[in-house]
């Protein structure tokens, strides 16, 4: 399917709390510059398997590979250095902190004279984070939340960009912001996006590819657009 | 009057030695959630380890600051050996882990060093300086003193470093620290030396005053301990806050009532923060965990 190596490869990864195992052998891959969609109901295992890419979460079994090289054993800090980015679920800021400070310890691993400049940028992305850059984030609604936690993403410069459930309790209006804004990284600045949702209308319209999990198991994968016309996708999660 | 002033100026002296414990209960809690009871054993190592190097025939100022780098190392050796192994494991028996570090340091003390008790001469000497009625004694500015350098060195440390910065952050939000490619491992045992160097310090400092032995860090633990319960686990302001409320506690207890009962007032102030107090004078911290 793909001539040359992809940007991220999964393979048969398992995954497990104690006991119990939360990802069965899931084998996927995302090449540069896609929009990768991961869809699935509630706890069908979508944010164990982006814990696991980001080393915060345990594999036992299978392979994780980044820009051709095997990173299952690399440690947190090595994957974000490599160019890895999470938007972890439930937005994860750090409360008692500056907006400004949370979005610098985005570039905690960069040592170059880029980053003020950046953060000029991502103040422009989100000009509401810059009016209150120096209060602390956990002050902020939900939505400037969620604006803030991709901003903190972005300023590691990820070459693979990883979002847990951005719409996740936003407002409509917001919701399409958000996804537009990822669209925008995605055509602007280059950035792959692998997005996992539970909206799954939303997310598999902006998406390159999709897939589908259920219970830890990859179900369906295909074209965002196959997927949206699928009928078991249409029935299970876009309540056709 | 005169006299309560003097009661005030040494419960501020040895109180500033507890929010300098506290202060150092609150960096490791904040850092790894690990209420470290061997905090006072670093007190121990830095006053015995400067006796024995003075007495060696090391100046005072190098005695002192090798006294500060073997706590930085036992520091980072208890984190280490014992608790980074330990991780994951529940609250209770990291508490417990910590009490046995402490047990084992004061009985390792008991043999590198001995079982006396020993003191340094004052760094400028015992001609008590006369203030209101009262006479204070200059090694109680040495003390005060170095207590505001260091809070206002951790002060520029939190507020002004990207490390610093990375440590609130890893307090904050352990998860988060860990995806923004924070080191949280790197940043428990930095928070562990750096509480075992504050501890050292308050040990140089205090030991003239209050001479030093092998076992003072049980005591010095728990006072601290009941410190930064009063002040909020976790809150480094009420850390300070509380120590000096301790001490003057202690000071003014000891003075009207009745010295007999001196070392019960950490333990009361225990009790009643449990009972009446449970989130302490400052509250829990502005941390928030999840
Ligand atoms: N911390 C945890 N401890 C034990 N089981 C967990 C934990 N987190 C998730 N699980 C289980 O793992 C499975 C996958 O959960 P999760 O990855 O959160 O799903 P999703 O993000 O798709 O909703 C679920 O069965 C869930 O109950
Ligand atoms: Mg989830």
């Amino acid at each position: 399917m793909h001539s040359t190596e992809p940007l991220l490869r999964v393979e048969a990864l398992r995954s497990a709390y104690g006991r119990i195992e939360a990802l069965h052998g899931v084998s996927l891959s995302v090449a540069a510059g896609e929009i990768v969609a991961l869809v699935g109901g509630n706890g069908a295992g979508k944010t164990t398997l982006l814990r696991t890419l980001s080393g915060v979460q345990p594999m036992t079994g299978g392979s994780l590979s980044f820009q051709g090289r095997d990173i299952s054993r690399a440690s947190p800090h090595a994957r974000v250095a490599a160019g890895i980015a999470q938007v972890p679920e439930g937005r994860q800021i750090f409360a008692p902190l500056a907006i400004e400070d949370n979005l610098r310890l985005g570039a905690y691993l960069r040592k170059d004279a880029e980053i003020a400049s950046d953060l000029e940028r991502i103040y422009s992305l989100f000009p509401v984070l810059k009016e209150r850059r120096r209060n602390p984030a956990g002050g902020l609604s939900g939505g400037q939340q969620q604006m803030l936690a991709i901003g903190r993403a972005l300023m590691s410069r990820p070459t693979l960009l990883l979002l847990d459930e951005p719409s996740m309790g936003l407002a409509p209006v917001l919701v399409d912001q958000v996804f537009e804004i990822i669209q925008r990284l995605n055509r602007e600045d280059g950035v792959t996006v692998f997005l996992v949702e539970q909206n799954a209308f939303a997310a598999l319209s902006i998406a390159t590819r999709g897939y589908v999990i259920e219970t830890g198991e990859i179900a369906i994968e295909g074209k965002g657009s196959a997927l949206l016309a699928d009928e078991r996708v249409r029935e299970a999660y876009l309540g056709v | 009057m005169p006299e309560l002033l003097q009661f005030c100026v040494s419960g501020l002296t040895v109180g500033a030695v507890y929010a300098l414990v506290a202060l150092g209960f609150t960096i490791i809690y904040n850092a790894s959630d690990v209420v470290n009871f061997a905090q006072g054993e670093f007190v121990m190592i830095g006053g015995m380890t400067t006796v024995f190097a003075t007495a060696a025939g090391v100046p005072l100022p190098l005695a002192a600051l090798g006294a500060v780098l073997v706590a930085m190392v036992v520091g980072l050796l208890l984190h280490r050996l014992a608790i980074e192994p330990a991780r994951g494991a529940s609250p209770v028996t990291l508490i417990i882990i910590t009490i046995g570090a402490s047990i084992f340091l004061r009985g390792l003390a008991q043999v590198v060093f001995d079982k006396q008790f020993h003191s340094l001469p004052a760094f400028s000497g015992n001609t008590p300086i006369r203030f209101g009625g009262a006479a204070i004694l200059p090694q109680s500015f040495w003390v005060l003193g170095g207590a505001a350098v260091i809070v206002a060195v951790l002060w520029a440390f939190f507020n002004r470093t990207l490390i610093g910065k990375a440590v609130l952050a890893t307090a904050a939000n352990r998860l988060a620290a860990r995806l923004v490619g924070i080191n949280t491992s790197f940043v428990m045992g930095l928070s562990f030396v750096m509480s075992a160097a504050i501890g050292a310090v308050a040990g140089i400092l205090v030991t003239p005053i209050t001479l030093t032995s092998y076992d003072v860090g049980m005591l010095l633990a728990l006072k601290g301990f009941a410190a930064a319960m009063l002040g909020g686990m976790g809150n480094p302001l009420g850390a300070v806050v509380g120590g000096l409320a301790v001490g003057l506690l202690e000071a003014l207890g000891a003075g009207y009532i009745s010295s007999t009962y001196k070392d019960a007032i950490a333990f009361i102030v225990i009790l009643i923060v449990l009972f009446a107090l449970p989130g302490g004078l400052f509250g829990k911290a502005s941390v928030e965990r999840v």
